[in-house]
């Protein structure tokens, strides 16, 4: 082509990509360089000792990041139970956090009363699917064409009547999940590898596939078939879906009960870890720096941000906790997600707004 | 009100095309204290074109709303296809045949013009949850088989060109011939058009104008528009019925109507 050469080179400033990463070898130069000249050896601790750490003991390493990496499926599943619902009504749901507790809570419950584990765990389904039914009809359906705050504040009102119902019928005591009942798998792999010992939880391996297994199914569905694209429609113009004969009111149904299911695998998942309680709901907000950093319209970003935040919250506790004397790791998340929303607000995957004017 | 009996004597029968196909009677609109419609009565024809026109507030949309069931009436009532129907849902009326488009486009922006087409096709989709959620067997031997109407529907409004592009990022003339892309995926047996030239250049009002007389006359779809362009009233309609301030004040072939002296002043005498 005779073109090629009057075209201008390219601009690789132009590209946001080559920009940041510009930025971050300068970064990375200047602390090295700092760290060098520094002589009470702080910047030394902060910038140079973690990654020599890393390098020295990679067994360490991996055991860290493997512990983030099952925090991050957990705050992944979390998130993905608020983008789903975000997505088809534009709500944000501040409720779902308790949806967790509140499945988990239902399931041993329900076990404890007698009932079978995997008859309770089809039960639990059922009282999902009548929640979601009850939310759209009371909640949702009187509140329809309202803004987006009285819907979210609905929501609020969701997570306390959730609460309370919950403590009523079951108790406000922790209580143990059935992971034996259910066939999940006890105790640890110990991995002989890199000098060291590195225990992976058999628990936290099933957790990591059948999160994985869920999330594909759901992204296939969402993207590929009549009641996906459905929902996608509903999520961008309720009067457009209207019109073609979609019914809101089935929509919303689905993916508050979508959204319930996803909270029942949670809820399992994280109580086999730990215990079934309240306390739960408060990591569910770990949700929100998840969503900020992934976007609050994609279920790829709530996968990668519950990841990023789960892996980056487990190695600054590690690494870097004990210069400040440790407990970094409740706030850091959010730390992380408010430089985020000062470089890019919509989230790494979320969607441009795009506004003709 | 020379209308009504216009209506019953043998002259606009003979410009009207076969039976009625939904008919309006007395229906009365309000919000709160203001009136939207009072008392309007009208029919649509099986195959014909009717227009509806007016000054600006005359009421048309809110017609549209009320027929395709996104308002409910106070009072009067609707029949369709010799069924009348009680607070009829938006999404009920398109199970029984109606499609629409939007004044001010209402299209899914973060979807590809493809998926914005194929949505229309959501009540023609067998309705198995499970084989959809498997994308497997019959729901993928369907899923082609409407693909292939949608194809054919994007090949006859000239846009194979935007297949894949977010409809978000079109031009508002493309985006409206989109929306008429999905509402037709519907196979509407009523076609409800609001303003579907508004804001268009010339050369994009005559494709506009083209694809729906082709729309009427291949597949014999009754359409029943809004438009506020004369010209292009006159050409397209077989009849047409005339709204202001929410009441009927004429109603015949687009001749009768333009003769129509209280149309000449309520209307037309203004815009020329």
């Amino acid at each position: 082509m005779s073109d090629v050469a009057a075209r201008p080179a390219p601009n690789l400033l132009a590209n946001g990509w080559v920009k940041t990463g510009l930025i971050l070898v300068g970064v990375v130069a200047a602390a090295i360089l700092g760290a060098r000249l520094d002589g009470s050896g702080t910047l030394y601790k902060i910038f140079i000792d973690p990654f020599e750490q890393m390098v020295s003991a990679p067994d360490l390493l991996v055991q860290t990041i493997w512990e983030g990496l099952v925090t991050g499926v957990l705050y992944a599943l979390i998130a993905l139970g608020f983008v789903l619902i975000f997505k088809a009504s534009g709500v944000f749901n501040f409720a779902q956090g308790i949806m967790v507790v509140f499945a988990a809570l239902t399931l041993v419950g329900l076990h404890e009363k007698g009932v079978p584990a995997f008859l309770a765990v089809i039960l639990t389904l059922g009282v999902m699917f009548v929640l979601a039914v009850t939310i759209e009809r009371v909640v949702l359906r009187p509140l329809v064409n309202q803004p987006d705050i009285i819907l979210f504040m609905a929501t609020f009102g969701i997570t306390y009547f959730l609460i309370g119902f919950g403590e009523s019928v079951f108790g406000g005591s922790p209580k143990q999940m059935i992971a034996d009942q259910l066939y999940l798998p006890k105790g640890a792999i110990d991995l002989n590898i890199l000098g060291g010992l590195v225990s992976l939880q058999k628990i936290d391996i099933a957790a990591a596939v059948i999160a994985s297994i869920m999330i594909a199914a759901l992204a296939v569905f969402f993207q590929y078939t009549r009641i996906g694209r459905a929902l996608r429609a509903v999520a961008d113009s309720h009067k457009a879906a209207l019109s073609v004969g979609i019914s809101l009111n089935q929509i919303w149904v689905i993916v508050w009960f979508t959204a319930g299911i996803v909270a029942l695998i949670t809820g399992i998942m994280w109580g086999a870890r730990s215990d079934v309680s309240f306390a739960l709901e408060i990591v569910a907000l770990k949700a929100l720096p998840v969503l900020i950093l992934g976007g609050f319209t994609s279920i790829p970003g709530a996968i990668v941000g519950g990841l990023i935040i789960g892996i980056g919250e487990k190695m600054g506790e590690f690494y870097w906790g004990p210069l400040v004397g440790g407990g970094i790791e409740s706030w850091l998340a959010y730390f992380i997600a408010l430089g985020f929303l000062l470089v890019r607000p919509q989230g790494l995957f979320g969607d441009k707004i795009i506004e003709r004017i | 009100m020379n209308a009504e009996p216009m209506n019953r004597t043998g002259e606009p029968v003979a410009a009207a095309k076969g039976e009625v196909l939904l008919s309006v009677e007395h229906i009365s609109l309000r919000f709160g204290g203001v009136k939207a419609i009072t008392d309007v009565s009208f029919d649509i024809r099986k195959g014909e074109v009717r227009a509806i026109i007016g000054p600006n507030g005359a009421g048309k949309t809110s017609m549209l709303n009320c027929i395709n069931g996104f308002y409910h009436p106070q009072e009067g009532q609707i029949t369709y296809k010799g069924v009348r129907r009680a607070r009829v849902k938006p999404h009920q009326a398109a199970s029984d045949g109606i499609a629409r488009t939007f004044q001010n486009v209402a299209l899914f922006k973060g979807m590809s013009t493809l998926d914005n087409i194929m949505t229309g096709r959501t009540l023609k989709m067998n309705r198995n949850f499970f084989w959809q959620a498997l994308r497997h067997g019959p729901a993928m031997t369907e899923e082609i088989a409407h693909r292939k109407v949608v194809e054919d529907i994007i090949d006859f409004l000239q846009i194979q060109h935007i297949r894949k592009l977010p409809v978000g990022k079109l031009p508002y003339g493309l985006q409206k011939r989109v929306e008429l892309g999905r509402a037709l995926a519907m196979e509407p047996e009523l076609l409800l058009l609001d303003e579907p030239m508004a804001g268009m250049n010339l050369e994009e009002k005559e494709d506009m104008c083209r694809f729906i007389l082709d729309v009427n006359n291949e597949f014999g779809t009754t359409i029943a528009l809004i438009e506020h362009d004369m010209g292009v009233v006159m050409d397209l309609s077989d009849r047409v019925v005339v709204l202001e301030y929410g009441r009927k004040i004429a109603d015949g072939t687009p001749a009768e109507v333009k003769a129509d002296q209280a149309v000449i002043d309520a209307y037309l005498g203004v815009a020329h």
